[in-house]
């Protein structure tokens, strides 16, 4: 059975508008001018809170400037990211922050289709199961990696007790006393909390299927897992790849889990949790800035990556395509 | 009481500058103590009202400094941790203590150490309010058990085997944090070495952890760390667990400052009867030990409008009678011999308790003055955790790595 996805309607009036440039009357050139105008105030205000700390923050990162010795500062051209890049910590926290984001991505990527699926087919008590699911992504992450904290804590925790029947946890188990240990109790606490997210998204992609290919599938003799493989999921790709795009973007900056659980002991440190010591911790606002210039670029080059290597087409995900 | 002082600071917030003026005093957690010297403190001249700080030492740190960075007036009086000072002072933040206040101090016979550490170029920066110290503390009938006699002074080795014997657990400060470093300072200072030499120098003082010391500690720590008296969360331990270590069926020994005496009071009475208490254990055989020095100096933000009145009040804030009702209250012992008379606390503590407090303030080692401690501490803080990866390489590994933070050529 070939793989049926729906058809493009609009494709060829997208091609043609690209193709030749159509003739603008003078109206609609007025129009365009008065919204260029209505919206100029927008524009300067993103500019005014967005460009400016990014210029500022770039401007920065030239120098040797700390907080606590204003008077020390000087200009010292691109040191700092060669101090950075030339660094073991921040290879390091980089890999603890990819394998973070490519773990918890993956796993709430399969939950989230089973919730999606959970709030997409549930015909009674429809709004309390949504609700419920949804819960969680509500709670602030900070209080959810208290939470956790308390509940994998050594002293008053939980999971010791009731999983020290498994072979790999005894009663006195240091969740955070190794790596692996604690990076298994952040990435719970994270997929606890997005997991949700993950699947409002999945959920919108799955209620754009339509049945009519579905009952088609049905009655041509499709199992359930060909309707699933050939139909609901090649029908949602987009929905997919903006939900994996938006939680890896999110998942490459985690900070909170690791601040709270851990404060990046046994080299748990995400990138994010780097540049936090540098800036605010060290007060080192110029190290600092080129380590969140460095972040930026990465989530920027993250992003790029995402879009170009699953083809993903924003505009067809929010239906303008 | 910290909705009073909320409420107390909202209405001035609004009430702007009608009536008297309002000092703001931010101040680390405490249980009460720093209120009720604050409502002492409060004339008809000014009141005083409390913000409180987070718990920890760092975060404390990172507030104050960022809000006295942008010359924030809003901060008259903070409560200070020792190892920050020189940072603040050095950056410009604290008002000079004045001549008549410094007068005052040293007439109520003000320990040198507290003075050491409230001292930056030669300046007296703040006002020394407690002085903390860590004593050894044990359960007296683990001892029995173990058959020490805690009468002479004991050593790391002698504890560590001892707990290991007899099925008991050392309570120590071990997670990622100041905390770590307080003992790691301790264990060096008592081997006769300093992590750091010169430290006037700035980013160029020389850094003198990889010495001999620095191995005597590196070897203690990775000897308990391995040993079997080492708790279970040894890597997370901070006071208030070691303190449950130390409640538990297997506490045996426990280094911790002086407020804990009265921490079993209500929660284990019978574990209350059972502390016992000596001297900070020895590094080396025969060599006295150096204990932790803490505390908190009262500064006066060199930003504040009313700086004058701040100074004024802050001269209250340590006088002996407010140094005794804060140690009354919280177990934080007064930075001054005048203030260990206060009546109440000879009731409330037994009388050689106090004499060790003193002994031990006047022996204890302080981290060393440096406004680049936390550049220091955080540095120890990446190589030496956690406590079971310590071994004789640490030291020097250490020394290398301070050193690059230090010039800014390495990440911390």
């Amino acid at each position: 059975m070939s793989t049926a996805v729906a058809p493009e309607t609009e494709k060829s009036g997208k091609d043609h508008r690209k193709g030749s440039k159509p003739v603008v009357s003078d109206r609609t050139s007025a129009e365009n001018r008065l919204g260029l105008k209505l919206v100029a105030p927008a524009v300067v205000l993103m500019l005014l809170v967005t460009a400016y700390p990014m210029l500022q923050a770039l401007y920065l990162s030239l120098f040797r400037y700390r907080l606590t010795a204003p008077d020390d500062r000087a200009f010292v051209g691109v040191d700092n990211y060669l101090t950075i890049l030339s660094d073991d910590q921040f290879w390091l926290s980089t890999g603890t922050t990819v394998l973070i984001m490519v773990v918890t991505v993956a796993v709430e990527l399969v939950i989230g289709f089973a919730f999606a699926m959970v709030m997409h087919r549930i015909v009674f008590a429809r709004g309390l199961m949504r609700t419920s699911i949804l819960i969680p992504y509500g709670i602030i992450t900070v209080v959810s990696a208290f939470a956790w904290q308390f509940a994998f804590s050594l002293n008053n925790g939980f999971v010791n007790a009731w999983f020290s029947w498994l072979p790999w946890i005894a009663e006195d188990t240091n969740w955070f006393g190794d790596y692996w240990h604690a990076m298994f109790a952040i990435m719970v606490s994270e997929i606890w909390k997005t997991t949700p997210f993950m699947a409002l998204l999945l959920l919108a992609g799955l209620a754009q299927v339509s049945e009519d290919m579905l009952e088609a599938a049905k009655v041509d003799g499709a199992t359930w897992w060909q309707r699933l493989t050939k139909v609901i999921l090649p029908n949602m790709r987009a929905a997919i790849m903006v939900a994996v795009l938006f939680r890896a973007l999110d998942a490459y900056r985690i900070f909170d889990n690791i601040f709270v659980m851990t404060k990046g002991a046994e080299g748990t440190q995400s990138i994010s949790f780097l540049t936090y010591r540098q800036v605010i911790e060290q007060m080192q606002l110029g190290l600092g800035s080129a380590m969140s210039v460095l972040l930026f670029l990465s989530v920027l080059l993250l992003a790029w990556l995402i879009v170009k290597l699953f083809r993903v087409d924003l505009a067809q995900a929010r239906g303008e395509g | 009481m910290a909705a009073l002082a909320l409420a107390s600071s909202l209405l001035a917030a609004c009430g702007g500058d009608s009536g008297t003026p309002e000092l703001v005093w931010y101040i680390n957690p405490d249980s009460g103590g720093q209120d009720a010297v604050a409502e002492k403190c409060s004339t008809d001249d000014y009141t005083i009202s409390t913000q409180v700080l987070p718990q920890d030492a760092g975060q404390q740190r990172i507030q104050l400094a960022r809000r006295l960075a942008a010359k924030d007036p809003e901060i008259d009086l903070m409560s200070l941790d020792p190892p920050f000072t020189a940072e603040f002072a050095d950056a410009g933040f604290l008002a000079e203590v004045p001549q008549d206040a410094r007068e005052q101090l040293e007439q109520q016979g003000t320990f040198q150490g507290a003075l050491d550490a409230a001292t930056w170029n030669d300046k007296l920066v703040v006002f020394p309010f407690w002085s903390n110290t860590q004593v050894l503390w044990y359960r007296k009938s683990f001892v029995e058990k173990a058959g020490i006699d805690m009468s002479q002074p004991v050593t790391w080795d002698q504890i560590i085997d001892a707990a290991s014997e007899n099925g008991g657990k050392i309570g120590v400060q071990a997670n990622k944090y100041e905390g770590y470093v307080v003992w790691i300072n301790a264990l060096v200072e008592g081997a006769g070495g300093t992590i750091l030499e010169n430290p006037e120098e700035g980013v160029d003082a020389e850094i003198t952890l990889g010495d001999e010391a620095g191995q005597k500690a590196a070897g203690i720590i990775e000897k308990l760390a391995s040993s079997e008296a080492a708790p279970a969360d040894l890597s997370v331990s901070n006071e208030g667990t070691a303190g449950s270590t130390f409640g538990s069926d297997q506490g045996s020994f426990l280094v911790n400052w002086t407020y804990i005496f009265k921490n079993y009071d209500e929660t284990a009475p019978d574990v209350a009867k059972d502390i016992g208490y000596t001297r900070y254990p020895q590094t080396v055989e025969g060599e006295e030990s150096r204990p932790p020095y803490g505390g908190i100096g009262i500064g006066v933000s060199a930003y504040s409008d009313d700086q004058e009145l701040a100074l004024e009040a802050a001269q209250c804030l340590v006088d002996p009678e407010s140094q005794g009702i804060n140690a009354d209250l919280t177990g934080n012992m007064p930075a001054s011999t005048e203030g260990y008379e206060y009546e109440a606390l000879q009731e409330t503590f037994p009388a050689d308790l106090l004499e060790l407090f003193q002994t031990s303030v006047d022996a204890a080692a302080p981290r060393t003055v440096t406004p680049y401690w936390s550049d220091v501490s955080g540095s120890i803080q990446n190589i030496w955790h956690p406590p079971r990866s310590v071994d004789d390489e640490t030291p020097e590994r250490s020394t290398t790595f301070i050193e690059d933070v230090l010039k800014g050529g390495d990440l911390l």
